[in-house]
């Protein structure tokens, strides 16, 4: 079954590092990742430019409209993504908490909702 | 014939129940299967007798009646998934009757229903629904929560097990700990809840704190650590003091007033023994450690004759592992009692102004006691009343009231 884990963390903790700390931690975090494929977890999964490079997309009326900025203002900004193959959510949380951030902020693990065309009526049921 | 079945019903039902989830991999299922299984044996048995093991028959037939209404849904409707049972090959017949098996069937149903990705409302809710049986409505009665409610609040926690994949199984060495740490975090939630009821239905609350100990006893026995030892000795030791707690008024009785003959000694030695066996492992944490607090208390025989120097040693020592302020107030409670009023009035001053305590009752019933024993009744009256202004429980309200009524006419 695939999880996706977002990886959240306060950027000023992270701006506050010296350039060694920094580059350990992104050291740290591609080991992880080569442990995750060696072990066939990993699927796909990037770090993200900091929070001031997001924009958001809306359409209303067929209308759309940017605006600067993430989606929704928090004191953790989402950094990073993990999709992982998993046996169950124990599994899921256990890899989750050897992403090194975890350490720092937090990893909030989801499972993956598989579509299916032939479902209908779902109230919530992605439109897209 | 009859009486012979409820018995069994209910001794093994949740067994069953908890095995049938693991070889049907679904709670509704399951549910359905241990009805028919009980229905079936209620048509059988009085013909056959009672099988010589009454357990794995039920398993048997609980399972081989879902196999059946699995298989008649299927014809009727196609898209039904063809669930795990018809397709696994991995469970022997011999796994039904296997203890060592059954036994973790149980385990693996309390740390499913504890998993700490459901909702702390919903833990205990499924606790109780799933593990120990209870109805629908008795819990939403005890909760003071609409049936409704809570009957959403199981669908929803059974469709998270399902559709985020929670496993059925007890956790690995290295999650353990975390892990039973929850699951004692639940039982006690369901302990207290019980014990401290003093509003709505009492008798459906105080049946939570029966029920509480019968869990922690099923788990002790299939999981006999220090700490479910520590906690199964600190609800026996508390509630050994159930009747002495309220009066024949319905009104609170402190600790120091309270009629220790009414103790319930049986219950206490328990309690103790288990306390002592507990520390020795020196593995102990909270749960242990504030049972041996309950001891002390429990085998003094009143409260001026109570070890506190002890007891301080024991809050100083919980402390270390839950450096909470109300573990503070508490230790500053029994070093009143050890060191005189005025030393305790220090340390309970030095905590209402950290802030954290400044809306918590009990920290102004406690300063307010304390400036009673020491003549400053303006004070205490003070105190007293801003107790009250956040006290929500009425018995608790009414027990204030009468402490400021009684300064008054001093």
């Amino acid at each position: 079954m695939k999880y996706l884990a977002l990886v959240y963390y306060d950027e000023s903790i992270m701006n506050a590092m010296t350039k060694a700390e920094w580059d350990a931690l992104n050291r740290e975090c591609m080991a992880c990742v080569e442990r995750l494929t060696v072990n066939g977890h990993f699927i796909a999964g990037q770090a993200l430019q900091p929070v001031e490079t997001a924009t958001t997309v809306r359409v209303r009326n067929n209308r759309a409209s940017s605006t600067d900025g993430p989606f929704a203002e928090t004191k953790e900004q989402l950094a990073g993504f993990y999709m992982l193959e998993a046996r169950d959510l124990n599994q899921a949380i256990q890899l989750a908490e050897h992403i090194p951030p975890a350490r720092y902020g937090s990893v909030e693990v989801r499972p993956v909702r598989e579509l299916d065309p032939e479902v209908h009526g779902y109230p919530d049921a992605a439109s897209g | 014939m009859h009486e012979k079945l409820s018995d069994i019903y209910q001794t093994e039902s949740r067994r069953v129940f908890a095995t049938l989830v693991r070889l049907l991999g679904d709670f509704d299922l399951a549910e359905e299967a241990l009805q028919d299984a009980f229905a079936a044996a209620l048509a059988q048995w009085p013909k056959d007798g009672i099988p010589a093991n009454p357990r794995a028959w039920l398993v048997s037939a609980g399972r081989f009646k879902a196999i059946d209404q699995i298989r008649r849904r299927m014809r009727f409707d196609s898209t039904v998934e063809s669930i795990a049972v018809l397709s696994e090959g991995h469970h022997t017949p011999d796994s039904i009757d296997d203890d060592a098996l059954i036994v973790d069937d149980q385990l693996r149903l309390i740390f499913t229903c504890c998993h700490p990705s459901l909702s702390r409302e919903a833990r205990v809710a499924l606790t109780l629904r799933e593990v120990c049986g209870l109805a629908t409505e008795e819990i939403a009665r005890a909760y003071l929560v609409p049936p409704s409610t809570l009957a959403q609040r199981i669908v929803r926690a059974k469709a998270k097990i399902r559709d985020a994949r929670i496993p059925y199984e007890v956790p690995g060495k290295d999650q353990l700990p975390e892990r039973l740490d929850v699951v004692l975090q639940v039982i006690y939630l369901v302990f207290n809840e019980g014990y401290s009821a003093f509003q709505g239905e009492q008798l459906v609350r105080h049946e939570l704190a029966t029920e509480a100990i019968r869990l922690t006893r099923l788990l002790f026995g299939l999981m006999p650590t220090a700490e479910v030892e520590g906690l199964l000795a600190l609800m026996l030791l508390h509630d050994a003091r159930k009747s002495a707690r309220i009066n024949a008024q319905g009104e609170l009785v402190r600790l120091e007033d309270q009629d220790r003959h009414l103790w319930n000694q049986h219950q206490i030695k328990e309690g103790v023994a288990l306390v002592l066996h507990a520390l020795a492992s020196r593995e102990f944490g909270i749960y242990t450690l504030q049972a041996a607090i309950a001891a002390v208390h429990s085998e003094s025989p009143s409260a001026e004759d109570t070890d506190w120097d002890q007891i301080v040693g024991l809050y100083d020592a919980l402390l270390i592992r839950m450096p909470t302020p109300v573990v503070e107030l508490n230790r500053a409670v029994a070093v009143a009692m050890r060191d005189g009023p005025e030393a305790g009035l220090q340390l309970v001053n030095a905590i209402l102004n950290q802030g954290e305590l400044a809306e918590y009752h009990l920290a102004h019933a406690a300063k307010a006691d304390l400036c009673q024993r020491l003549g400053r009744t303006s004070d205490a009256r003070s105190a007293y009343q801003t107790a009250i202004d956040y006290v929500t429980q009425g018995p608790e309200r009414r027990f204030l009231e009468r402490q400021i009524a009684a300064l008054s006419t001093d």
